[in-house]
């Protein structure tokens, strides 16, 4: 331990190996076999059950309990694939506690909820781990795909119409597929390098190619991939982000918090990416408390979480809320920033406190300032390098029904497209919803 | 505070809890750690005749059925009587009966069914100091195959003449411990009273297999690749030993023959229910075989707190409470009516019921706006299967409709006096009421 957590600055090292090792440990560790049938019995099979109305991909989640109660998680495994080819990914991140889990009935009953995420975990890892891909292609249609983007939404997409005896072309501007399962998302629910795994474990259906570092405007074209294939799908995700409007941000030290995520997430050696002493966050989502964790646990002393609202109005859920505070993340709420202060590098911050006033936020005048070696802002993605010849609403490729863009023969899906939630899971039933219209279209 | 002091037979046990025959019993060592324990009294598992014991298989003797997280609810066994020398038990069980005069020890026998075994072995018995002899006429497997257990059990003449040989041989108490293993459990304990038996003991263990091996295709417990039927007990046996107890409770032959029960007798309340049906007492061995001795504590204060609840001074003062209200269907009161009602407010919006009436039942209750759940009275036939399957205790309640009511389901104004099937307009048999 070459610094310590009081050592000042940005600096690596600030806890022991064994203490990195700990903290980015698996946050949900999988059920034992008995543990997974003991959880599993707890479900009550109810009736048109409100769990699966809550999931975005609509698993059948009284079944797959009941499979994996019954001793069988590679058939659960199966149920929840047919709804959700990234349930393993979801089984990790899905904020259950405000979909599947918090419709439960019995955390209307006890508050004590059927461990629907990490018995869905259960399940896939078992199917997964038999290195087998559960599904076979149909007869090849002679139809041809491509699917902009190797997200979530995208590799739904393109597995499904793969299944479908479709050709998948998928171009992905990075060098690794899998996009905020990969580059995003807390490291320490999706340890062990999952997101590759998941990707690699996908692409076996076979028909699918790839084609990394290839970005859409810069690379290739819309009029191209018009020319070129059958059907377009857009999944390219919120690339751009929102900056803080303050003085100061052009200061070392001020970093945007998908960028520190990203660090984190393809980070070969924890132990050597540095990490300020005194680390500020401004925002509310689930970016922001995403951060924040990963610079506690990366060994800052005192990070904060700066939000301008109230605490109920925050992005993040409160299970996220509390995983931070219980990290030692202290959040402030009814703060804005005013400005990032210090000499060539953040020093610290000057917040302004608010209030709600008839619903809008107003300045109370009052002012605190907070040490802040590192700031991250975590205020937003925005569309970025979208088609200009589709047309956006509110920030995002406009779609209606599954995914049918304002241009024939184009879809759009995922964090890109109108009318999600920006969840993973979400991302995955509009790349399958997608799917399912392109082949009606293609195939009649 | 209550009295838990039992009088069985005029045999006296400081509570109304043995423990059965059966591996808990076989030997001074465990019914010694019994006693210390709290144990009211033991049956000593089940001698054999003189001569070279029994032999066990020696592979696994025991199988289960789980409910959730492994609790088990029914153990069958292949086990056979006592493999150890007669003399070895006699001289023990004499030992620990000297050591514990306020115990009961009661002495289990099978011995060929010929009066001359049984003249043998009975002396030698009555020596030991014991209180009593069980004959087990009830042993399902093995012994069985040998003209023993519950091939006697299953013969009335048998019982009947065995039973009489025992009265005639040995001057202390007498029970027969019945086979479920029968069509009608009345007929056997007809022929131990007949034959002068002091009391019954039921139910032995009920034949079985309890899983099937899908790899081996062969019954658990597997022996070599082979399976054979055991003797199925444990809580899941409970409803059937009660119902076997109540109807030789209430048959006019038999209604004062005391009982012993036994079946799935887990905690104080299956007790005091065994006993609110006729037994003058209860023996235990699966509760034990899965918890170990400790668990006559919880027995015992349980059912002294009931018993002072409900201002029993003696165990005596509710053994057979129950059962004049153990009739026949013909005799329900098919004036009364019920209906479901759903309690909102406890409401945890599973749909189970929902399910289960609209699926295999009546048709009774409504899904509305929200996962509102509703009994529709003029389908609801108060089945109860909703009661039942709801996860929620008393959420759903059977609610007795008033008399001068209308049932919606019928049409009919509800009656307040009693009219039963033995009556009924569309019984061809029915007789006039009076």
């Amino acid at each position: 331990m070459a610094h310590g957590q009081t050592a000042s600055g940005i600096v690596a090292g600030r806890l022991t190996a064994d203490e990195i090792a700990t903290n980015f440990s698996d946050l949900h560790p999988a059920h034992a076999p008995h543990e997974a049938s003991v959880a599993a019995d707890r479900c009550y099979f109810c009736y048109d059950a409100p769990c699966v109305t809550a999931c975005p991909t609509e698993i059948d989640i009284p079944l797959f309990l009941r499979q994996i109660q019954s001793g069988q998680p590679e058939s659960a495994a199966r149920t929840i694939f047919d709804q959700n080819i990234l349930g393993g990914m979801c089984a990790r991140v899905c904020p259950t506690e405000t979909l599947c889990q918090e419709a439960c009935v019995r955390e209307t009953a006890e508050g004590k909820p059927v461990e629907i995420g990490r018995l869905q975990r259960y399940a896939t890892d078992a199917l997964m781990a038999t290195g087998q891909h559960p599904y076979v292609r149909a007869a090849p249609t002679g139809k041809t795909v491509v699917v902009v983007g190797a997200g979530p939404a995208g590799l739904a997409c393109a597995h499904r119409l793969a299944v479908l005896g479709h050709e998948v072309v998928v171009h992905e501007a990075k060098s690794k597929s899998g996009g905020l399962n990969e580059f995003g998302i807390a490291a320490y629910k999706a340890t062990n390098d999952f997101a590759r795994l998941e990707v690699e474990w996908l692409l076996e259906i076979g028909g699918i190619t790839i084609q990394n570092n290839s970005a859409f405007g810069s690379d290739i074209g819309l009029s191209d991939l018009q020319n070129q294939y059958d059907a377009v799908f857009f999944s390219i995700g919120l690339g751009g982000v929102n900056s803080l409007h303050a003085e100061g941000v052009d200061l070392n030290g001020v970093h945007h918090a998908v960028d520190f995520i990203e660090g984190v997430r393809q980070s070969d050696d924890l132990n050597e990416l540095p990490i300020g002493r005194d680390v500020v966050v401004i925002g509310g989502g689930m970016t922001a408390v995403d951060a924040a964790v990963k610079a506690k646990l990366l060994g800052a002393q005192n990070v904060t979480i700066a939000y301008r609202r109230g605490q109920d109005a925050m992005g993040a859920s409160r299970f996220e809320q509390d995983l931070a505070t219980s990290r030692g993340v202290r959040i402030m709420s009814l703060v804005q920033p005013i400005s990032v202060l210090g000499e060539g590098a953040s020093d610290e911050i000057e917040l302004g406190y608010t209030r709600s006033e008839n619903g809008k936020l107003v300045a109370t005048g009052e002012t605190v300032r907070v040490s802040a070696d590192q700031v991250f802002m975590a205020i937003g993605q925005t569309l970025d390098g979208a088609p200009p010849e589709l047309t956006i609403e509110a920030g995002k490729i406009a779609v209606t029904g599954a995914g049918r863009t304002s241009m024939s023969g184009i879809w759009a899906g995922g964090d890109c497209a109108s009318g999600g939630d920006d969840l993973t899971v979400t991302a995955v039933a509009e790349g399958r919803d997608a799917a399912m219209d392109i082949h009606e279209i293609l195939i009649g | 505070m209550a009295d838990l002091t039992s009088d069985f037979l005029g045999i006296s046990s400081p509570n109304p809890f043995w423990l059965a025959s059966a591996p808990p019993t076989d030997k001074e060592y465990n019914v010694r750690r019994a006693f210390e324990a709290g144990w009211g009294g033991v049956v000593w598992k089940t001698l054999g005749s003189e001569g070279p014991p029994v032999v066990n298989v020696n592979g696994p003797r025991y199988g289960a059925i789980y409910g959730a997280d492994r609790r088990l609810l029914g153990l069958n066994n292949i086990e056979l009587i006592t493999d150890r020398p007669l003399e070895t038990n006699l001289e023990e069980i004499a030992r620990v009966k000297a050591d514990y005069p306020d115990r009961a020890i009661i002495v289990s026998l099978m011995v060929p069914c010929e009066e001359q075994a049984w003249k043998d072995i009975l002396p030698r018995v009555s020596e030991t100091g014991a209180d009593g002899i069980e004959l087990n006429f009830g042993c399902p497997h093995g012994m069985s195959e040998r003209g023993m257990g519950a091939a006697v059990g299953q013969v009335p003449e048998y019982i009947e003449m065995v039973t009489r040989w025992c009265k005639q041989y040995y001057d202390k108490p007498v029970i027969v411990k019945l086979t479920p293993n029968i069509t009608d459990v009345r007929k056997p304990a007809q022929a131990a009273k007949n034959g002068g038996a002091d009391a019954v003991s039921l139910i032995n263990t009920i034949n079985s297999i309890t899983s099937v091996n899908l790899d081996l295709m062969c019954p658990e417990p597997t022996i070599d690749g082979k399976g054979s039927h055991g003797g199925y007990c444990g809580p899941a046996v409970k409803p059937i030993a009660m119902n076997m107890v109540a109807e030789i409770a209430r048959d006019p032959e038999t209604d004062d023959l005391p009982i012993s029960g036994i079946g799935g007798i887990t905690n104080w309340r299956d007790a005091a229910e065994f006993m609110s049906l006729g037994c003058g007492n209860v023996q235990v061995c699966t509760a034990a075989m899965t918890y170990g001795f400790k668990i006559v504590e919880e027995m015992c204060s349980g059912l002294s707190q009931w018993m002072d609840e409900k201002g029993y001074d003696n165990v005596s003062d509710f053994v057979g409470r129950a059962v004049p209200n153990v009739t026949d269907w013909k005799y329900l009161n098919l004036n009364y009516i019920a209906k479901a009602k759903i309690d909102q407010d406890e409401c945890i919006k599973c749909g189970r019921c929902y399910a289960v009436c609209e699926d295999t039942s009546h048709q009774a209750i409504s899904m509305g706006e929200g996962r509102v759940f509703e009994v529709i009275d003029e389908e609801c036939v108060a089945c109860n299967l909703c009661v039942d399957v709801c996860p929620v205790e008393n959420c759903i309640s059977m609610v007795e409709m008033a008399a001068g009511s209308i049932d919606p389901r019928t049409g009919k104004v509800v009656q307040d006096d009693y009219a039963n099937w033995t009556t009924h307009p569309n019984n061809p048999g029915a007789v006039a009421a009076e």
